[in-house]
């Protein structure tokens, strides 16, 4: 595994966020999470400008044995998505943190129930029990 | 694999090494007011000699009729090689393909069924099929729904001569996901959708529906119809019959950029009449689309050791994965009809396929002029057709159609209860299993009826 970086917070389903300067937020899916699915072979984006609401439906990240589904954590516009993953969807498998980002969002409120890297750790840690 | 029974010695060692006294135990955490002893109101069981004697009775009931009805399903001719190699045990038995490594045969078999569906639709992908062809046009709707992501309708557009039993059968799979089908209204004089009803449609749908040929046999616009739907911003579905493609313009090339799905009814591809099935259902589209396509699907490629190899692919849209998000419930496809469809294609092939709808769409021009020389009957439409045609009769169809069944003649089918605005509207196809004698018979027998019951009604 990975370290967690350190500029991250993360969700418990195993999403990360980073805060951008410009406001807005980038998140993706952790190490934990694409090392579970395995090689994913398909990346289901949001269009720009779609509304998100937090915990609902964003993308979908398909491997050979499932296809799950990424919430967003927050309520607010998809400004961008990282379209590079249509073609290399590997990506997500081999850099997770950095070029494995899948969405950014403009948060219309609040980011809610997210942890640090140590509380993450500590989370995933206790999954393992 | 075969299917190896347990002897009654196997049953109670197996019970004795998990310690249980006997196979009811194993379910003793069912609620004993849950159990039932007797399955009340089902008979007693046959012998295998009291159940062949039951069913004979029955098939002989059937009888064999000279059948001029087509209206979605449609008599040819099957070769005997078909059923018989489609009835070895290789290919009989052999279904559920989950286990790649021992299901090779049956793999091979449904890629090459797929293979010939993209070439005869003109489409980039297809699945290894669904239960029949109005089930696939209501997975075709709810397709178009999850792959229209510029649109938020639910409404799909049907032209005017879109199968109405296909139509009621999406409405009642579609219907509680919010679907709604809404059709197109007819051209009486032509029998096909005119161009002026697509302005003012109201709101602008997900999919447009086109069926070609009609159901009354008749050939739409589809390029122009195709164009329009596409400028809304709606996705084509085409609706089509296999053996109609071997001649008619495939859906790929449909307008400028071709239909987006294309789907139908597989049984005139060796599939035999039965009552009413088991048919088939072909399910195509376009590559972008592919991830959206409901069914199973087979792909071809490279083992570990570099050897050619089929295996089911994209699962992970299918239910036993996705779940309630999945594309679709079914986990399944007609592997039996599949295979002889397979085997029908690869004997014709496509100069045999276009010699068969040749010969059908001659037989029943010849039908229908041998038939409109009869008094009271006239050919309702005057554009072209495919090997089906709609008929005016001075009289109600009904009684026309039980005096003919009574001489052993199914004369067509009955167009007033679907078409009421067409009145007394007969719809008849001769395939290329009818004889010139055939088609004599059937003139005579009208005529003789067409007299009779005029006289009567006079």
């Amino acid at each position: 595994m990975t370290e967690l970086p350190g500029d991250l917070l993360f969700t418990s389903e195993h999403e990360w966020l980073r805060q951008e300067e410009d406001g807005t937020i980038t998140i993706g899916i952790t190490d934990h999470a694409q090392d579970a699915l395995g090689d994913l072979v398909y990346v289901e984006l949001p269009e720009v400008g779609q509304d998100v609401t937090s915990g609902g439906d964003m993308a979908v990240v398909e491997s050979v044995k499932a296809a799950s589904d990424v919430y967003s954590p927050v309520t607010g516009e998809v400004t961008a998505v990282n379209d590079v993953l249509a073609d290399t969807p590997e990506n997500i498998n081999s850099d997770p943190y950095g070029d494995g980002w899948i969405v950014r969002i403009r948060p219309s409120d609040d980011v809610a129930d997210t942890m640090t890297p140590m509380e993450y750790q500590e989370f995933l840690d206790g999954l393992e029990e | 694999m075969p299917f190896i029974p347990h002897t009654d010695d196997d049953v109670r060692e197996m019970l004795e090494t998990i310690g249980v006294d006997s196979i009811s135990d194993l379910f003793d955490e069912i609620p004993a007011d849950l159990l039932i002893d007797d399955l009340v109101g089902v008979p007693d069981a046959l012998s295998e000699m009291e159940v062949v004697r039951f069913m004979r009775a029955r098939a002989e009931l059937d009888g064999t009729p000279l059948c001029f009805i087509g209206a979605g399903a449609y008599e040819h001719h099957i070769p005997t090689a078909v059923w018989d190699i489609a009835t070895r045990g290789e290919f009989y038995s052999a279904y559920t393909p989950y286990q790649a490594e021992a299901s090779q045969g049956t793999l091979q078999t449904i890629y090459e069924y797929q293979s010939m569906i993209t070439s005869l639709t003109g489409m980039d992908a297809s699945n290894a099929s669904l239960y029949d062809g109005a089930s696939a046009l209501a997975e075709a709707s709810l397709m178009a729904v999850r792959a229209n992501r510029k649109s938020k309708s639910k409404r799909i557009l049907l032209t005017s001569g879109v199968n109405l039993t296909y139509q009621n059968v999406a409405a009642a799979i579609a219907g509680a996901q919010g679907l709604v089908f809404d059709r197109l209204p007819l051209d009486v004089e032509r029998g096909t959708t005119p161009l002026g009803a697509l302005e003012n449609t109201g709101e602008a749908p997900v999919a447009v529906v086109i069926q070609q040929p009609s159901f009354l046999g008749t050939l739409e616009q589809i390029d122009a119809i195709t164009d329009w739907a596409h400028e809304q911003g709606a996705l084509v579905i085409a609706i089509v019959n296999p053996v109609s493609l071997a001649l008619l313009k495939s859906p790929g090339q449909w307008g400028a950029d071709g239909a987006d799905i294309a789907c139908g009814e597989g049984q005139p591809l060796g599939v035999p009449l039965s009552s009413g099935g088991p048919y088939f259902g072909f399910f195509a589209c376009r590559q972008k689309l592919i991830r959206q396509m409901p069914g199973r699907i087979v792909g071809r490629t490279t083992d570990l050791e570099g050897k050619m190899g089929y295996t089911l692919t994209l699962q992970a849209r299918e239910q036993h994965i996705r779940r309630s998000k999945a594309t679709s419930n079914i986990c399944t496809n007609q592997g039996l009809m599949v295979t002889a469809a397979t085997i029908y294609m690869s004997l014709l092939g496509h100069q045999g396929l276009a010699r068969v709808a040749k010969v059908s769409h001659a037989n029943t021009k010849s039908l229908v002029r041998a038939l409109t020389a009869i008094d009271g009957v006239d050919a309702l439409f005057d554009g072209p057709i495919f090997h089906e045609a709609a008929l005016r009769l001075n009289i109600p169809v009904g009684p026309v159609l039980d005096e003919l069944a009574s001489q052993n003649i199914l004369g067509g089918y009955d167009l007033s209860r679907d078409f009421p605005e067409l009145g007394n509207a007969l719809l008849v196809c001769a395939t290329e299993t009818k004889t010139d004698a055939d088609l004599d018979a059937y003139a005579s027998a009208l005529a003789a009826v067409m007299a009779l019951q005029q006289k009567q009604g006079a």
